[in-house]
């Protein structure tokens, strides 16, 4: 197995999206998961931008963790820190797309807040930080980490309106058969596992 | 007094236990349940932080301006947060090296925030951390039956003991994320049958009286 710090980022960002789906290998992320995959569209656009948040982040926390934690010896505050810089990007990306794609952030806007405490951007940049990328493997991994939840999401949102008219038992309507699928779709990426080895 | 805390802990723990009829923060949690002892120290984590983050925000309740009041929730879980990272580290270095992010990720846990929202947001600070800390054990009752089923099912151990028979065949499954997936979804289904029943149980009792 090659330490996680060689391996080239092009292979890192696809086995982020196939092999070590954020979602479904790690559990991140689901919350929101669960909640807003009812509808197709609204998918589309929270995927986007969690696309987006995952791969600045990991981009920015990178060069922070660098170039001020770790000289400064404060790595017990990365937590903090991490969530201040998440938090920060997802307000400045919520401006930028309001002041250059209104008719996006109407369709975002909602969403856009919920980003900061969606558990997939963390997890991503603490990854990222314990298997010690280098800077372009770890922008790799955001926008791979991020890709994957969006195809993910999409995925089960497909999924989800098909089952709408099939007679599913009264008591695991809902939320209970979403798991299951989730768990399905859990089943059917671990086929990739034998394409790229990252974990 | 002690009826209305009495509500609030059989709310955490049953009525509207956070996993069973919100499924509401797995994300962090889910992963570590292939082993039984990782899931109580996660689990005993985020109760911590729950109890005392709902305690703190109740307190403060009143000081932060609306606009803010997110990212302060936030900052404040993020403090009990490295607290039990730390105390992890220096007391239990194994085991916060197995955990290794999701300790981290306590913060991003929704039944943080959403305690805090839902209930430390406008209540009493001794309150919200009774609130905080019933929901916390209701999760981690969950939570640790769904590791004892995954551990004793896919290792034949539990805490690291072993307790099945020699001949037992370890089901490489239960350690896969998948099942996981399966386990959380029938412990939900189970809870809304008995909620289904439990209303058809009402409903002839007030059928007659709706016909008067």
């Amino acid at each position: 197995m090659p330490a996680f710090s060689d391996i080239n980022p092009i292979v890192l960002f696809f086995a982020s999206i196939l092999t070590s789906n954020i979602l479904l290998s790690n559990f991140l992320g689901t919350c929101s998961f669960i909640a807003i995959s009812k509808e197709w569209k609204s998918s589309f656009g929270l995927g986007l931008a969690v696309t987006l948040v995952i791969g600045i982040c990991c981009a920015i926390c990178w060069t922070v963790l660098q170039y001020l934690v770790i000289p400064l010896g404060i790595e017990y505050l990365s937590f903090i820190i991490f969530i201040i810089v998440i938090a920060a990007v997802v307000q400045m990306l919520e401006m930028v797309i309001d002041r250059y794609s209104p008719s996006l952030y109407l369709s975002l806007g909602i969403f856009l807040p919920l980003i900061t405490v969606n558990c997939a951007v963390l997890g991503a940049v603490l990854f990222m930080q314990i298997r010690n990328y280098g800077f372009l493997q770890a922008v790799a991994f955001g926008f791979g980490a991020g890709a994957g939840w969006w195809l993910a999401i999409m995925l089960l949102a497909a999924i989800r309106k098909r089952i709408e008219n099939n007679p599913v038992p009264a008591g695991l309507k809902g939320t209970g058969i979403t798991l299951i699928v989730i768990g399905f779709m859990a089943m059917a990426f671990i086929g990739f596992s034998g394409m790229i080895a990252v974990q | 007094m002690s009826g209305k805390y009495s509500t609030i802990i059989r709310d955490g723990l049953w009525s509207n236990n956070p996993i069973l009829f919100q499924v509401l923060g797995i994300c962090s949690t889910l992963a570590v349940t292939n082993s039984l002892r990782n899931t109580f120290i996660m689990t005993m984590g985020v109760t911590f932080s729950t109890a005392f983050a709902s305690w703190n925000l109740s307190l403060m309740k009143d000081f932060i301006p609306r606009k803010v009041r997110m990212i302060m929730q936030v900052l404040v879980i993020s403090f009990y947060v490295i607290i039990v990272d730390i105390i992890l580290r220096a007391y239990l270095p194994e085991a916060s090296k197995q955990l290794g992010p999701y300790v981290g990720l306590i913060i991003t846990n929704c039944i943080l925030m959403g305690r805090a929202e839902a209930f430390a947001a406008a209540n009493k600070p001794v309150a919200s951390f009774i609130d905080g800390l019933a929901n916390g054990l209701g999760y981690t009752a969950i939570l640790v039956g769904i590791a004892v089923v995954r551990e004793l099912l896919g290792f034949g151990t539990l805490l690291g003991l072993r307790v099945a028979p020699a001949n037992f065949v370890p089901m490489t499954i239960m350690i896969m994320p998948p099942s996981a997936f399966f386990l959380v979804a029938l412990v939900a289904w189970w809870a809304k049958s008995l909620g289904i029943r439990k209303a058809a149980w009402k409903q002839p009792r007030q059928a007659p009286s709706a016909a008067r």
